[in-house]
């Protein structure tokens, strides 16, 4: 409900700043409001510079302790956390699951709960399990900072993406962002469609029929089976990576096949608005679901994406850790 | 023992369409008569004005995890979860470790339960270690106390393997109870396949996985003969199977659990592990179609499917918790409040589904009232407000949604074979 009223009601700019800040943990863009969004997105912007200096570091979260833990693979994201967070000056520690004892048996709970006795202030976690971070959210007293569910949530990323396309087309109203590809495993998918709609973007999904969601119309935005007529006149095409383990080989018979309706080349670029920008969430799948040449073409703001990454976890932490937008331009 | 006499309540006994208000006179455990204004002579008179007489409700789905999970449920705290819950009786499923597949284990059962008032009908199971490849020795399982069969947890693995199971249980005359689910369609899923779960990114339970197998069932009942009883229903293409069957002459049997009428998947935002049970919490449009159902008679039996879980094996992510809703002490209040009061069914047609039927599926002898006939009673207070406590529960589990639920018709007193079992504080 609190979605449709914004949406009836597009964002006004934010005036004071100060006045609002983001809870106390970041679980999913579904607890966010626009202006929230918006704030975290202004954030980021002031601390987009920090890391253009030749010494790239603040001292903002000084004393303050951030732990990353990961119990599923990741290079980009969890890099990402490490950086924003040393940036900050916290002091950050990453725990990834092959190192930690969830091997040995224990429960998401008790490691997280081992490590909060260590009296860390801020908590990522990564979980293959829709929801894991609501779970802890709801039981522990550090702030807890979702950087992937499961297909749930990747509240950053689609931070980090909105904050790439704000960069590059002036207003969210009215502006077509078309998701390709696996919708229906994908938390980038759907943290993106719920930031996009409360800011005020028409979204519109495409994806072979087995990597749709049985009731993708949930989402309350147009859904293509091919790509063509979803990438009709958009402003910003965003491709999803494939994971073509997932299934067995019952969700696509090749990906050659895949490439074949759903990949992003020029010739279907040339669908979209002229200057219209292509993204990936990484890692990307080169010849799968996007070709080298769009992916390093012109339109590609596929890298401006990961620096991005870095500038809005920044912000998500700093937010947590109790600063506000004001206070961070001073910071930086 | 002593005598009883039942004063003053609103007496419903569904096989001799009675109605009325009228004592019942209970005598050396078995009913001695019913009538208007009775003498009580020796027998302790229970003032039960304005409440519900009723043959002793029957759960024919539960799970007393014993032997093999007793830090999850034992016969005996089961048994006291039953009484306090209202039932006079369950049904115990074979899941348990070792399985109920052979006479042993009913044997054990059987044994354990004596330490308790209420009945316990034990079910065997359909295939040697629910492994869906051979026959248990049913025969040796109803001779030894089991009064039907089913693989429950799991669905008859195979049409053959149904198809047998209905022919072979025919010489006993016991029912072949299935979870009906297409396992190729539910490989990983938690939650219903729908709105919800597109939306929280779980992974999908089609409401076709059920209905294919509902179907499958129908289709070899129809071939071959036997009694099906189609355990907890959820969707509704199953209750358009379902009528459809008993439209054409089926004696197919199904039920629907309290749950499913309740809650939709709605429930599972927030990611509770308690809305995690097999199969899942519907949609609404479902929902609809299993209270449409329950009033126009499609549905036999209301009941459980009492799952207790130790509370750390649900404080997981909810990929990682296991399936599984406690009930029997919330049944009756949750049947009364949504079914009664929501103005689904009247009072009959509850008593109907939890008391005649299962007993008559099951061949138990009991579900009536008739002078002569064991006295197992359940008394209802309609009109009784109660908040759901589950701290108070006598299972040894709390893996419920309805903690702290206001309900409105819970049951005050349980009789077994003439004894009061229990009666509400």
């Amino acid at each position: 409900m609190t979605d449709q009223l914004l949406e009836a009601e597009p964002t006004a700019p934010l005036v004071d700043s100060t006045a609002i800040d983001i809870g106390a943990n970041l679980t999913g863009i579904a607890q966010l409001r626009a202006e929230q969004i918006q704030l975290i997105l202004d954030t980021a912007e002031h601390f987009r510079e920090v890391s253009e200096r030749p010494i790239k570091k603040v001292p903002a979260l000084r004393g303050k302790t951030v732990v990353n833990l990961f119990f599923e693979p990741s290079t980009r994201t969890r890099t990402s956390f490490e950086i924003a967070g040393k940036r900050l000056s916290a002091d950050v520690q990453s725990v990834s699951a092959s190192t930690s004892s969830i091997v040995k048996g224990e429960t998401l709970l008790d490691t997280a709960q081992s490590i909060e006795a260590m009296e860390p202030d801020i908590l990522v976690i990564r979980h293959e399990s829709a929801g894991a971070a609501d779970f802890l959210a709801a039981r522990c007293a550090a702030a807890i900072v979702n950087a992937g569910d499961g297909a749930h949530e990747h509240p950053t990323q689609a931070l980090l993406d909105a904050l790439t396309i704000r960069q590059s087309k002036r207003d969210f109203r009215g502006l077509r962002v078309a998701i390709i590809g696996d919708i229906a495993h994908s938390r980038v998918a759907r943290s993106n469609i719920l930031c996009l709609k409360k800011l005020g973007a028409d979204v519109v999904l495409a994806g072979p029929p087995t990597l749709l969601p049985t009731r993708a119309d949930a989402f309350g935005v147009e859904v293509h089976r091919e790509m063509n007529s979803a990438i009709a006149g958009a402003d910003v095409v965003m491709m999803l990576r494939v994971q073509v383990e997932r299934g067995g080989n019952l969700n696509l018979p090749s990906t050659q096949e895949y490439f074949k309706l759903f990949g992003l080349t020029e010739n279907r670029l040339k669908l979209a608005n002229e200057d219209a920008i292509v993204m990936h969430p990484g890692p990307m799948n080169r010849g799968v679901e996007i070709s080298s040449s769009v992916a390093d073409g012109p339109r590609s703001v596929i890298l401006q994406q990961v620096s991005n990454g870095l500038a809005v976890r920044m912000a998500v932490l700093y937010l947590l850790a109790g600063g506000t937008a004001r206070n961070a331009e001073s910071a930086s | 023992m002593p005598n009883l006499l039942l004063k003053g309540g609103r007496v419903i006994d569904p096989t001799q369409h009675m109605d009325a208000e009228v004592d019942v006179l209970i005598e050396d455990g078995a009913i001695a008569a019913i009538g208007p204004e009775l003498d009580a002579n020796e027998a302790e008179v229970v003032d039960v004005a304005g409440h519900i007489v009723a043959p002793g409700f029957v759960d024919m789905h539960v799970h007393l995890r014993e032997p093999g999970y007793e830090y999850k449920e034992t016969i005996e705290s089961g048994m006291r979860a039953a009484a306090a819950g209202g039932f006079s009786a369950v049904a115990c499923m074979p899941n348990t470790d070792p399985i109920n597949d052979h006479r042993s284990v009913t044997e054990l059962i059987l044994e354990r339960a004596k330490a308790g008032a209420v009945h316990v009908y034990p079910i065997g199971a359909v295939s040697a270690g629910q492994s869906g490849e051979a026959l248990a020795e049913i025969g040796e399982l109803v001779d030894a106390g089991c009064v039907a069969i089913s693989d429950d947890g799991y669905p008859v693995a195979t049409a053959q393997l149904m198809r047998k199971a209905l022919e072979y249980s025919q010489m006993f005359d016991i029912p072949v109870i299935d979870h009906c689910e297409e396992v190729s369609m539910t490989h990983g899923s938690v939650m219903h396949d729908g709105a919800v779960s597109a939306e929280l990114g779980l992974r999908g339970w089609p409401a076709a996985a059920e209905e294919i197998t509902v179907s499958r069932d129908l289709i070899v009942a129809d071939a071959v003969g036997g009694k099906l009883h189609l355990a907890h229903l959820s969707t509704a293409g199953s209750m358009h199977l379902v009528r459809d069957a008993k439209r054409r002459g089926s004696t197919a049997t199904c039920e629907v659990m309290m749950h499913h009428f309740s809650l939709t998947d709605e429930a599972v935002r927030g990611f509770d592990t308690n809305t995690k049970m097999n199969p899942p919490l519907r949609s609404e449009a479902d929902r609809q179609a299993l209270l449409e159902a329950i009033a126009d008679g499609t549905v036999d039996v209301l009941a459980t499917d009492h799952a207790p879980h130790h509370a750390d094996e649900k404080l997981l992510e909810f990929d990682n918790a296991p399936f599984g809703i406690i009930g029997l002490e919330t049944a009756i209040p949750l049947a009364c409040t949504h079914l009664v009061h929501g103005g689904v069914i009247d009072a009959n047609r509850l008593v109907e589904m939890m008391a005649t039927n299962p007993a008559r599926i099951l061949g138990v002898g009991r579900g009536g009232l008739s002078v002569g006939a064991p006295a197992d009673i359940t008394v209802i207070d309609l009109d009784l407000e109660k908040e759901v406590a589950a701290e108070s529960f006598e299972t040894l589990s709390r893996n419920t949604p309805f903690d702290g639920v206001t309900l409105r018709g819970w049951p005050v007193l349980t009789i077994v074979d003439g004894n009061v079992i229990w009666r509400a504080a």
